[in-house]
């Protein structure tokens, strides 16, 4: 049998299956408009210039993203003056839309872009319905007095003690327990609580946001709902709320329930930085987290720094600073970004700054002070920068630099730059410290040379005095062996009245210490040093006066007003945190769970390091004074105050005493109760016993006999034969 | 004075008892001897050789004529104290964890572990003075763990042998009919596992001891909590003061933490609290371990301390500590004592 090749002739193409040809080969038809837009505002052109305006829009519109598709519909002869586009993706409709709408293609037009879909939603008459209505105002509620707690008769201060789940709020009663300012509440928060900058709001942090508490009872006031929000900050006068959630802001899609009532605006999408207005719970600005910051394991905050009124808000982007005015609409100084090469840091004054330059009648100046590093052909810079003019007051040129912290002393009259420098080798770390002096003419600037690294500097709040803890750098340093020095600063009393120029002097040194943090008191003059951390160290505390009342040994130096003198200290192995009140009275230090197991609890000492309170609490977490507003007495006022401080204080300790014996007396009367509970239950159950039959079990009556029994064991006899 | 120090245990401490008189010690650790003290001078009578595995419990009777012990060997043994022989051995399916005599000094209690399936329980067993060599072995009371309770971890008798009140491991405690095993009462007092429950001298009111680092006394005819005691580490053993109207507690840092932390934050101090007022008033260290177990002298004149460190160390109490008194308390004296002096004048 021979094989017959089938030739093409005799397949039946009818017979074949090309479906799955077919499926696989299949164009979606695309019968939505979501990719196509309208473009408004373009010129009316003849007809002829038709292939001119194309070319013309399709370069404008491309600067935003590809488009697929330009249509320019005609009618007698001349363009309609829109046009409709055509996108490859709904992520390019997106880009462009925002990107583009409302700019200008020439001077005469201004084009407008919008989806069609909108179009055809909005531009529908009888669509939105063209009648006003009353926005729905929700009724005023009042709050409490929210700075009631400042009228405390007894002028005392208010803290927090978070522990486990639970966290009150509670009045300082110095040595005896604390009492509670309300009823400590369990799952306040989900993380930890703090106070608003002038204490008059608290803020829990939750998985879906913020909540402000306030007033006497500590009723909730608003809610900043921010999902998974971890870090939060203030502007100085608690105006404005800062967020920032590692989950970026995602709208609910337009129909879903939630959009009504969703905060942000379709601009906010994918931002994680959210500033609020604290007084109406709305979010006012958002901002994208800078990509450099996305996924770093310790994020820099606050992110947002403010001048001292709350006007300014300034961060620092890629090669430059935004500096944004919260009085108009947070919008961009100038439009623009300040260009600074660079820039790593920056702080804003926390004053008005009086500046030489300026008559007396100006309104003080916004000064904020930057710094950019070494780059191969330029060297380190610290500049102060006035805003909004965004003139440059002063640079200094700085080499050989490591790293820079800026330090700007309370009011502004100084700023102490920390210039960590490295020699040559780039072995040993050194440390410089520059002082601008911003009320002086020209902002003269001192420096401070030292051989040691400062790894702590502090300013004396309100004054002209600071703290400093260095060490040499040393590699392979022995950490079991104290080699912290502590030095005191303070400027040299000039003899010559005309030099106002100060200098200062390092005039006492304390050498060969563990301490590694300085804690100034809010109101000056005294300073709590601590060792906080440290793996062979111990935990502890020490005090410190910087006026010393006692006359100066003559080994002190003169030439300074100050006196140093050590006036307490505490060893406090577990010790996590200090935090002064903000009256300068107290010190509260405390060890927390949230770092370790050990000693988990709280001390309270008076400002001189006497020990008042010492409390171990299981799972403590957090104390938490709360802070005050500034003073509101004149300097006159609180001169009298002073001068008649004896009467005053005569006056207040009687009333401690009275509360002292109170206290004792309820105690004693507590314990009598109990002990009178104690034994009625007792003679009740003595009373029962009977009935029950019970025979005394215990042996204390019964008769006891000491039987004495002496065992002699003969161990050994011998029989020796004297001859 | 300086404390005794019982040195004869290679392993920590389980249990510590004194006899009804005082002059002995009985101590059980997680070797396998039992030893038998003089409480005066600290020098050892003797030792219960036998058990094949840890012995987590002794108890001693009213005449200090047999001893009872309770070992992970599955077994509870009885001994006869004078010779140190063992004269029965009680079978049982568990590991037993408590063991005590009842007042009436004719039944002994134990309780036992929960595992390899088997349901923990408080087994009650006859015993059976005249022909100490045959006890029968079947008890005459199980009381299994009831559902919806964990296990039983520690358990005793009330006055008269009405009840027994028993700790859970979830932190309740329950009150049993000692006569047919129904449950009459229970309440949840701690948030971690009862350690240790002591009566009073006449068995009206218990202490107990728990993980969550609270002490509580609880009343036994109500199971009202009576007095709270707390503290800043997880407890062993509480234990009621006679005389003086003090408790004594035990505890410290879990065994298994003592490596990461030093002596000084181990916590490993006996504490004395007020029993009425609730204060704390002192603390003894010495250990240097958690302390296992915590009893004191029948007549309040010492105490013996039980230690992870497989020390035992008897403390004899000093003048300071009877004369140690608050005012409530010396003018709630004088006022009763010149009451009873009216009275007597009248007669």
């Amino acid at each position: 049998m021979a094989l017959v090749k089938p030739t093409l002739e005799d397949i039946n193409v009818d017979d074949i299956q090309f479906d799955d040809l077919e499926e696989q080969f299949q164009v979606p038809e695309d019968r939505t408009f979501e990719k196509y837009c309208v473009l408004d505002g373009a010129p009316i052109a003849p007809e002829s210039k038709v292939p001119i305006l194309t070319k013309v829009l399709t370069k404008f519109l491309n600067q935003a993203a590809p488009i697929a598709d330009l249509y320019l519909p005609i009618e007698d002869g001349k363009t309609k003056g829109f046009a409709f586009v055509q996108y490859e993706s709904l992520d390019a409709v997106e880009k462009s839309i925002k990107t583009l709408s409302g700019k200008k293609l020439d001077v005469k037009h201004r084009l407008f872009l919008n989806k069609f879909s909108d179009i055809e939603k909005y531009g529908t008459s009888g669509n939105v319905t063209d009648e006003f209505q009353e926005p729905n105002l929700p009724p005023f509620e009042e709050t409490d007095y929210l700075k009631s707690w400042l009228q405390d008769e007894s002028g005392r201060d208010q803290f927090i003690l978070q522990k486990a789940e639970v966290t009150g709020v509670f009045w300082n009663k110095r040595k005896d327990n604390p009492e509670p300012a309300v009823e400590p509440r369990v799952g306040w928060t989900d993380r930890y609580v703090k106070f608003s900058p002038k204490g008059t709001y608290l803020f829990s942090v939750h998985a879906q946001g913020i909540q402000a508490w306030g007033g006497k009872d500590f009723k909730q006031l608003k809610r900043f709902p921010h999902p998974n929000v971890r870090l939060i900050d203030f502007s100085p006068n608690e105006k404005y709320l800062v967020t920032l959630s590692p989950d970026p802001i995602v709208l609910p899609p337009d129909d879903h329930p939630k959009r009504a009532s969703f905060p942000f605006g379709p601009e906010s999408q994918g931002h994680k930085l959210v500033v609020w207005e604290i007084a109406t719970g709305l979010p006012v600005r958002t901002f994208a987290l800078p990509p450099h910051l996305e996924n770093v394991k310790e994020m820099v905050w606050p992110l947002l720094k403010w001048s001292y009124d709350d006007k300014y808000v300034a961060r620092v982007g890629p090669n430059a600073l935004a500096i944004y005015d919260t009085t108009e609409n947070f919008a961009l100084l100038d439009k623009k970004p300040v260009k600074i090469d660079g820039i790593v840091d920056f702080e804003f004054a926390p004053a008005g700054v009086q500046l030489a330059s300026a008559r007396k009648q100006d309104p003080l100046s916004y000064v904020l002070a930057y710094w950019t590093p070494e780059t191969a052909n330029q060297t380190a810079r610290v500049a102060l920068l006035d805003v909004p003019s965004k003139r440059v007051l002063r640079t200094i040129n700085l080499f050989q630099v490591s790293d820079v912290k800026l330090h700007w002393q309370d009011d502004a009259e100084y700023l102490g730059v920390k210039v960590d420098r490295h020699t040559k080798s780039k072995k040993t770390i050194f440390t410089n410290l520059e002082f601008f002096k911003l009320n002086e003419k020209d902002i003269p600037v001192e420096k401070i040379e030292l051989k040691e690294i400062v790894i702590n500097f502090q300013w004396e709040p309100k004054g002209d005095r600071f703290i400093t803890i260095s060490k040499l750098d040393v590699a392979n340093e022995n950490r079991s062996i104290p080699k912290n020095i502590i030095t005191f600063y303070a400027p040299e009393i000039s003899k010559n009245k005309a030099n106002t120029l100060k200098k200062w002097i390092g005039f006492k040194n304390i050498e060969n210490k563990f301490l590694n943090t300085i804690s100034f008191s809010p109101k000056g003059r005294f300073v709590t040093l601590s060792t906080i951390g440290g793996s062979a160290t111990q935990g502890s505390l020490e005090f410190y006066d910087l006026d010393y009342a006692g006359e100066k040994k003559d080994t002190e130096p003169e030439n300074v007003n100050a006196h140093v003198k050590q006036v307490g200290s505490n060893q406090f192995s577990g010790i996590t945190d200090v935090q002064w009140d903000p009256s300068g009275r107290f010190v509260a230090a405390w060890s927390s769970f949230w770092r370790h197991k050990i000693e988990n609890g709280y001390r309270l000492f008076d400002f001189s390091g006497n020990l008042l309170r010492d409390e171990l609490i299981d799972e403590f977490k957090a104390f938490v004074w709360r802070p005050r507003p500034d003073s509101l007495l004149t300097g006159g006022d609180r001169k009298k105050v002073r001068k008649n401080l004896r009467e005053y204080s005569a006056q207040f300790d009687e009333i401690d005493a009275m509360e002292e014996n109170a206290a004792t007396r309820d105690l004693i009367l507590s314990r009598r109760r109990l002990l009178e509970e104690w034994t009625s239950w007792r003679s009740t159950i003595e009373s029962n016993k009977e009935q029950y039959g019970i025979v005394e079990s215990c042996s204390i009556n019964e008769e006891e006999e000491i039987i004495e029994e002496i065992k002699e064991e003969i161990i050994e006899e011998k029989e020796e034969v004297v001859e | 004075m300086r404390p005794l120090l019982l040195k004869g245990h290679e392993r920590s401490l389980t249990q510590v008892k004194y006899n009804r008189e005082g002059d002995l010690i009985f101590t059980v650790a997680k070797d396998k001897e039992a030893s038998i003290w003089f409480s005066f001078n600290g020098e050892r009578l003797g030792t219960f050789i036998g058990h094949g595995g840890t012995i987590w419990s002794i108890d001693v009777d009213k005449e200090t004529f047999l001893s009872a012990t309770g070992s992970a060997d599955f077994t509870a043994k009885l001994w006869r104290v004078e010779t140190g022989e063992t004269v029965f051995t009680f079978p049982l399916d568990t590991p037993v964890r408590r063991v005590e005599f009842n007042v009436a000094n004719d039944k002994l209690l134990t309780v036992t572990d929960e595992v390899m399936g088997f349901k923990g329980s408080i087994t009650i067993f006859k015993l059976n003075y005249d022909d100490i060599y045959n006890q029968d072995t079947t008890p005459v009371l199980v009381v299994h763990t009831k559902e919806g309770f964990e296990r039983v971890t520690v358990a005793g008798w009330s006055y008269l042998d009405k009840y027994i009140i028993a700790g859970h491991r979830d932190g309740t405690i329950s009150k049993i009919d000692a006569q047919t095993g129904e449950l009459i009462d229970s309440v949840k007092v701690h948030d971690g596992l009862v350690t240790d429950l002591q009566f009073s001298e006449d068995r009206t009111y218990f202490i107990t001891s728990s993980k969550d680092k609270i002490s509580k006394i609880l009343d036994v005819d109500t199971l009202k909590v009576l007095k709270v005691y707390e503290t800043d580490a997880p407890l062993n053993s509480a234990a009621i003061t006679p005389v003086k109207n003090f408790v004594v507690l035990g505890g410290g840092q879990e065994a298994r933490d003592v490596t990461t932390t030093s002596a000084n934050q181990g916590k490993f101090e006996a504490r004395f609290f007020h029993k009425i007022f609730e204060d704390e008033i002192g603390r003894v260290k010495g250990h240097f371990g958690p302390l296992n177990y915590i009893a004191v002298h029948p007549k309040g004149t010492s105490y013996a301390s039980g230690g992870e460190d497989g020390y035992v160390r008897v403390h004899e109490f000093e003048k300071s500590y009877y004369d140690f008194k608050y005012d409530v308390e010396k003018t709630a004296e004088a006022t009763a004592n010149s009451k009873l002096n009216a009275s007597d004048d009248e007669e």
